[in-house]
């Protein structure tokens, strides 16, 4: 990669970091909020299905760490099994989509 | 005084501690234990040191696990009871003994463009610059860097991706960076950005901690991910 696509990549790395660090805030303080009575999935629902404000918020969350998590990933498989070159760059990529797949599916099934 | 147990490395990157028994001394030096073995107890034995002041940064070695310039590290506080382990600096090849090969840590410094290319000629007047103005200031805190290789030896982001630029060169790239003579700014910020330069930092801060002129190459480091990403963002990079 090209010291451009690799500043490009830690600048996207730290801008979704600076999202997260607000999605994390937010979810962290739902959760304590949600349990103040018990947890059910009826009262989740309760609050998520067909509620635009949260739908964004966690395709939000769920699209920052589709694009933090896979550039730490590569760090890691860099410093710690030495793998680079396209290989790599096309891992991390399908493990970011997968991310965005999964957290995506998870989101809509809240929201439907 | 009481005797010191060295054990020293002898050989290659396969060699193995030997041990040594060298008399205290007040005010004594890891320098000048190291000096008495090769002097009096074994003549074989390979180190390197020139200024012995903390000028000229040749003696750093790893000194009970850690790197120290070892000229004006005093026994007394670093092996308080009474044993020293010596062994070459870490991150770089081994030649012999306590002796590194450091060509691969001064080519970093060539790779992350670290040295000064004015624009001005002779004809041209002084440069004036305020001693300050932040710039300058930014410049200062990192430019008596004596190139010991205390602060590569203690970076665990060199031992795991041996082409990271490390922190001397990126110390040394930061002070030109601020240096409001330097013509050669893009050119440096592309040669110290990527993954093999700044962005590599994971900011241990080991560098900082280890580093005998109590620099923080850290700091220089962060400075240059701003300013790379300044570049990025005007489209410059």
């Amino acid at each position: 990669m090209s010291v451009r696509s690799d500043t490009r990549l830690w600048i996207a790395q730290r801008a979704s970091a600076a999202v997260l660090a607000l999605c994390v805030a937010v979810h962290l303080v739902t959760i304590v909020y949600a349990v103040r009575g018990g947890l059910s999935a009826a009262e989740i629902y309760g609050r998520t299905r067909g509620n635009v404000g949260w739908l964004a918020f966690y395709m939000a969350f769920v699209l920052a760490v589709a694009v933090h998590a896979p550039i730490g990933l590569r760090a890691v498989l860099t410093e710690w099994l030495g793998w680079r070159g396209r290989s790599r760059e096309w891992f991390v990529l399908a493990f970011g989509l997968l991310l965005a797949w999964m957290g995506m599916r998870a989101v809509l099934a809240v929201f439907r | 005084m009481s005797a010191l147990q060295v054990s020293v490395w002898r050989g290659g990157a396969d060699g193995a501690l030997r041990c040594y028994e060298v008399p205290r001394y007040p005010s004594q030096t890891v320098l000048d234990v190291v000096t008495h073995i090769q002097r009096k107890l074994d003549p074989t034995l390979a180190y390197r040191y020139a200024c012995r002041v903390g000028m000229c940064g040749s003696c750093a070695m790893t000194v009970n696990g850690a790197p120290r310039w070892t000229c004006r590290t005093h026994v007394d506080k670093v092996a308080a009871d009474g044993r020293l382990e010596l062994r070459p600096l870490r991150n770089l090849p081994v030649i012999r003994d306590l002796v590194t090969d450091m060509r691969t840590f001064f080519d970093k410094w060539e790779r992350a463009g670290g040295h000064f290319e004015g624009a001005s000629t002779k004809a041209d007047d002084f440069a004036r610059v305020r001693p300050d103005s932040p710039a300058r200031q930014a410049a200062d805190a990192g430019i008596e860097c004596i190139g010991c290789g205390v602060c590569y030896a203690a970076c665990d982001v060199v031992s795991w991706n041996p082409d990271y630029l490390g922190p001397a060169a990126l110390n040394r790239a930061w002070t030109l960076v601020s240096d409001v003579r330097d013509a050669k700014a893009v050119a440096r910020l592309r040669a110290v950005a990527g993954d093999a330069g700044c962005h590599a930092c994971h900011t241990h801060m080991s560098c900082t901690e280890r580093c005998p002129k109590h620099i923080s190459p850290t700091a220089s480091i962060a400075g240059l991910k701003r300013a790379v990403t300044k570049a990025a963002l005007e489209r410059k990079l």
